[in-house]
């Protein structure tokens, strides 16, 4: 079986999963893990948005 | 006298804060290690270990999936040595790709390459998660 994913799609993927193992292993109480996946999950996926806008404004 | 040498011979060897080691403290991040997730199932931390484990094993099977590369053991250019450190932290996900040969070695597309860091941050992550649990054996994590 073969997958391809865009770009962007692979990245959240990415996201997804690195987020969750970070939040349980990053942080002591359930809700504190809920919040710091959520919060990594943000961070990548608002890098990935940012670093495509910048390369898009290099390019020009 | 407070510091005579016979003294300082008798004091204890282990400070009041070290943790004593247990064999969980070894067994958890082991077994951890080579199934993700299961040093958590171990300490009945569910919840937590199911997670790591759908996490950590999805991740690598959508980058074999996606035509990543598994390293093999190399002592050659320092970035293939370290892809294979970072693919040997998925534990018997990478003995079982490496005994079966999957993981071609030539990239086929474009985005394979995302697959080739897809089994790589899986193995990293499993090494996060295996270090968690045996903070969760010693007592230093609930």
């Amino acid at each position: 079986m073969t997958i391809e994913l865009t770009h962007f799609s692979a990245a959240v993927v990415f996201a997804i999963f690195a987020s969750i193992v970070f939040g349980i292993t990053q942080r002591n109480t359930p809700r504190d893990m809920v919040r710091y996946g959520l919060y990594c999950f943000a961070m990548f996926v608002g890098g990935v948005l940012v670093a495509g806008w910048a390369m898009w404004l290099i390019r020009r | 006298m407070a510091n005579s040498p016979t003294e300082k011979s008798k004091a204890p060897l282990v400070t009041p804060d070290a943790t004593p080691l247990t064999t969980m403290a070894i067994v958890a991040p082991a077994l951890g290690w080579l199934i993700p997730g299961a040093g958590h199932l171990i300490l009945k931390r569910w919840g937590r270990g199911v997670l790591l484990m759908l996490s950590i094993v999805t991740l690598f099977l959508l980058g074999l999936a996606m035509q990543g590369h598994v390293y093999k053991p190399n002592g050659g250019d320092i970035l293939d040595m370290l892809g294979f450190v970072g693919n040997l932290g998925a534990g018997l996900l990478y003995i079982l790709s490496r005994v079966n040969d999957w993981g071609p070695g030539a990239i086929a597309h474009a985005t394979a390459d995302y697959g080739t860091k897809f089994l790589i941050v899986a193995g990293l992550l499993n090494f996060i998660a295996a270090a968690d649990a045996y903070h969760i054996a010693i007592g230093k994590k609930p």
